[in-house]
């Protein structure tokens, strides 16, 4: 009885749908753009928000130049597990084994540095390779034995700690040579001098702002070009001028503390590629079209299994750069290092955006989600707030974040 | 005058945009197998819904008198609690709870403690086991049953409701041959013990065979309802009954001229995913350029499973058979090899199995072959929107623009986004299953109007349809399918809806 199952609510054609109308229509003045991308610019809106309530409360510590550099430092590990994370998630899987695995590949790396005194290059390319072979093994059961990934990464986490521990031998290790504390601790400056500040710094935020500038400028006139719509000139110019002030003020802050961390350099170039991964490429597409729609994935003629494996592989990669990094940061490797971060990772990709139920998520989204989770725990701690505290408050932020996206999603009234 | 049980007066039930039964009257007498059959979709399964409360009282017109008394039942509750049971067509039973825990389910009987008491409900069980002829142990999970024995246990479970009034949908549909013998005898069986039965069928030597009145229902209507016993009701006199509906002049008019032979199919084999059966044995079909064929066949014929089966071996297992595309035998074992040999399917559930309802038109209509709109993997997305633009106007999709989230667009326009994702393939030969399901009369003749145009540029369709005027309208040759077998070929000309509906009710004795 199936023409009953789905009767038709066919609607008369809507005066608006010739392609001339839709040129004007859509996002062509700020009202529509804001309600348009509620879902997404609510995050923005929301960090925007959490900044200024902390910059109030902390007296303005909050954006001073060396706190800054500190919020970089501390969550960069964080961020960069999101990015593996995020795409997880949109492909309708999670990973919870991430800490234990940015644990190993940091212990492994320090028996292979500290213990054996090999050089720093060598722990790095070691625990990448330890990371891609753990994404390997998830992959493998997840994409070709078709175990949840929950069930899958639980396992995970508890086999990488257990391996951490034997690799370590229960005990930590460090310190770390200096080359290599430099990944998390480094910083580029003094290279084109500079009165009180550094002046490569301001280039290279300049650099990116002109980058932004051009690309956006770019996009526009090829989808002018393809008589697509776009937003009305001022808009735009309007859009790159607040987005170049922010990041000057980020890299002005940056020059006046101790120049540009070596770790924001690797976590630029990180989202850069895998935003252009997860928008561009045919690979991103799948991840999307098997998250949306599984069986449509598969009776279009995605690779399902193969896409899945590398999914894994690909978190197995990030969450060895999140363990060089982490161990970096803290100079040596501990049996405990990284627990919990999983959940972290989790929650970023989620207040940023991403769907419980697959298909839907960014991976800049999943940037503001861990960056808002960052400046709340940074302001709490500048406060003085306990442990305690902060862990309550990041729970239900947690939960008001989802709970927004679910209930604007039911709004929209999309058909899932 | 015989007495009635049941009496279903005047119903009518829509939904929104659709009228599934207008004006229904239907009488049961006590103690009878009551046999309602009809095409897919007329209405039958909705019929029995509104009986059995699965649509609640209000939300429909009409009234239903059980006993002579009028009942309003607000869910299914309500009706067990009268003693109506029904046993739908895909069984609700809980795999791992065993037979006993599944016949008490939700029912539970238990002791003065509290507790449930299984010894009590154990030895019913097999008490109620043994009254159907199923000789299991109460305590086996269900999963280890198969689908015939699974049949008995619901209806055990019907019975420990004290049931009087059985409703049954499909239920030989999935049983082979001895257990849907069994089961016929069984109804018999009931039948002595004066419990009345309805049984919705497609089977129509099953209804000859026991039922002791026939109601045929057509579009919604109940058409008329045949005494089994006292008339010489043959299977051709069902059938009329069935398809009586107009051939309109609906369907736009097409210069047919096939060529040469571009998909060909020798004797496929398909087993059931888990079950131990054959779902399609030994078909054979070809179709050629140029060329409309349509393949006829009622629910459960075996339809959707050879087409995907052939596409990329979607569907089943231990599949055998060769497969030509121009001549050539290709081995086509996945979905992406199926593409690159030219073939497209179009499913006939576009919600689950066509489309990712989240996303835009665009990322849609490119879904299946992205690789023509990408070089080293790296997607042209300003391209993509150029070939989704062209999709929307050729194939007159009404959306407000191609970044639309699918989801939102009506049925018609959802299937021509899927239509438009399969023809950026770029296939040579298209399979259609139910290519026109739930969408309105206007989107239906366009996609009538597509289907030509695609004919007239030299590609080969397949459509499957329930709707035999569909495949009359639109065909130059026409298979059917009748319990995973071809059961005739025909040029169009040469069909009527009667001899159609007569091969699709063929069953396996009476083929060959």
């Amino acid at each position: 009885m199936t023409s009953i199952k789905t009767p038709s609510t066919e609607r008369p054609t809507p005066p608006d749908s010739t392609p001339g109308a839709a040129l004007h229509s859509g996002t062509s003045d700020l009202r529509a753009l804001v309600l348009n991308n509620l879902r997404q610019s609510g995050i923005y809106v929301a960090l925007v928000v959490i900044v200024a309530l902390f910059a109030v409360l902390t007296d303005g510590v909050l954006l001073s130049p060396g706190n800054i550099t500190n919020i970089v430092l501390q969550y960069s590990y964080i961020l960069v597990l999101a990015i593996g994370m995020v795409i997880l998630i949109i492909g309708g899987h999670i990973d919870l084994s991430v800490g234990s695995v940015v644990a190993l590949t940091g212990a492994v790396s320090a028996v292979l540095v500290i213990q054996q005194g090999h050089p720093w290059w060598i722990g790095v390319v070691a625990a990448l390779v330890v990371g891609v072979a753990v994404g390997a093994w998830h992959g493998f059961w997840v994409a070709y034995a078709g175990i949840p990934a929950f069930i899958v990464t639980l396992a995970g986490m508890l086999l990488f700690r257990g391996l951490t521990l034997r690799v370590l031998d229960n005990i930590s290790l460090s310190p770390f040579p200096s080359e290599y504390q430099q990944v998390a601790a480094g910083f580029l400056n003094g290279l084109l001098g500079g009165q009180g500040f550094d002046a490569f710094t301001l280039l290279i935020g300049a650099i990116a702002v002109a980058g932004y500038a051009v690309s956006g400028f770019r996009t526009r006139v090829a989808r002018i070009r393809y008589q697509q719509p776009v937003e009305s000139f001022p808009l735009f110019v309007a859009r790159v001028v607040l987005v170049g002030a922010v990041l000057m003020y980020f890299a002005w802050q940056l020059a006046h503390a101790r120049g540009l961390p070596i770790v924001l350099i690797i976590l630029a170039v990180l989202v850069l590629v895998y935003g252009l991964l997860t928008r561009r490429t045919v690979f991103g597409r799948q991840v999307y079209a098997i998250g949306g729609n599984l069986s449509a994935a598969a009776l279009s003629g995605v690779k399902v299994r193969t896409v899945n494996f590398w999914m894994f592989v690909n978190m197995g990669f990030l969450a060895a750069v999140a363990g060089v990094i982490y161990s970096s940061r803290s100079n040596g490797a501990q049996p405990a290092a990284g627990n919990m971060f999983e959940l972290d990772a989790i929650a970023a990709a989620f207040i940023g955006g991403a769907a419980v139920t697959g298909g839907v998520g960014t991976v800049v989204g999943a940037m503001v989600g861990g960056l808002i989770m960052a400046v709340m725990s940074n302001g709490m701690q500048l406060m003085g707030i306990d442990q305690s505290t902060q862990s309550v408050v990041k729970g239900l932020v947690l939960l008001v974040a989802v709970a927004f996206d679910v209930y604007n999603k039911r709004r929209a009234g999309t058909a899932r | 005058m015989d007495d009635t049980i049941l009496e279903m007066r005047r119903i009518t039930k829509t939904f929104p945009g659709v009228t599934a039964l207008e004006d229904v009257t239907l009488a049961v007498r006590r103690g009878e197998i009551h046999a309602i059959c009809g095409e897919n979709g007329a209405g039958k399964s909705t019929l029995m819904k509104v009986l059995s409360g699965v649509y609640p009282s209000g939300s429909y017109d009409g009234e239903i008198l059980f006993d002579g008394k009028p009942m309003q039942f607000r869910g299914i509750r309500d009706s067990e609690a009268n003693g109506i049971v029904i046993i739908h067509q895909e069984l609700a039973l809980v795999p791992y709870l065993s037979i006993a825990e599944n016949i008490f389910l939700g029912n539970e009987r238990r002791g003065r403690s509290g507790l449930i008491d299984w010894n009590f409900a154990n030895a019913e069980a097999a008490k109620l086991l043994a009254s159907v002829g199923l000789h299991e142990n109460p305590v086996t999970p269900v999963i280890q049953l198969g689908v015939g024995k699974q049949q008995l246990v619901e209806i055990a479970k019907a019975l420990s409701k004290k049931v009087r009034l059985l409703i049954l949908d499909e239920p030989t549909a999935a049983l082979n041959d001895i257990d849907s013998a069994h089961l016929l005898d069984l109804l018999r069986a009931l039948k002595e013990q004066g419990i009345t039965c309805i049984m919705i069928s497609h089977k129509l030597n099953e209804i000859t065979a026991i039922a002791d009145s026939t109601t045929v229902i057509r579009d919604g209507r109940a058409v008329e309802t045949l005494d089994m016993r006292s008339d010489e009701v043959t299977q051709q006199r069902i059938i009329r009954g069935m398809v009586g509906r107009d051939l309109d002049s609906f369907y736009p008019d097409r210069e047919s001229s096939p060529g040469e032979e571009v998909l060909r199919i020798e004797d496929w084999t398909v087993r059931h995913p888990v079950q131990d059966r054959m779902v399609v044995e030994g078909v054979g079909l070809s179709v050629r350029a140029g060329e409309v064929v349509g393949i006829a066949g009622l629910m459960g014929a075996g339809r959707t499973e050879l087409a995907m089966s052939v596409f990329g071996r979607s569907y089943g297992r231990d599949i055998r058979g060769r497969l030509f595309v121009h001549g050539r035998e290709v081995q086509a074992r996945t979905v992406a090899e199926a593409i690159d040999n030219g073939i497209a399917y179009v499913t006939e559930d576009r919600k689950r199995y066509g489309l990712n309802l989240i996303d835009d038109v665009r990322r849609n209509v490119s879904a299946a072959a992205l690789d023509r709109l990408s070089r080293l993997g790296w997607v042209n997305g300003n391209e993509e929107i150029k070939v989704a633009e062209a999709s929307r106007k050729e194939m007159n999709i009404r959306t407000p623009s191609v970044m639309a989230v699918v989801g939102k667009l009506s049925g018609g326009n959802q299937q021509k986004v899927v239509l438009s994702k399969w023809l950026f393939t770029d296939p040579d030969v298209l399979i259609l299953d139910e290519p026109t399901r739930g969408i309105d009369v206007g989107a239906k003749y366009e996609i009538y109007t597509i289907i030509n145009r695609l004919v007239a540029a030299g590609k080969a369709v397949i459509v499957i349809s329930s709707e035999l005027p569909e495949l009359l309208g639109m065909c130059d040759r026409i298979y059917t399918l009748a319990a995973g077998r071809i059961t005739g070929e025909m040029p169009v000309a040469e069909a009527t809806q009667e001899s159609l509906m007569e091969l699709m009710t063929k069953d396996k004795e009476l083929v060959g």
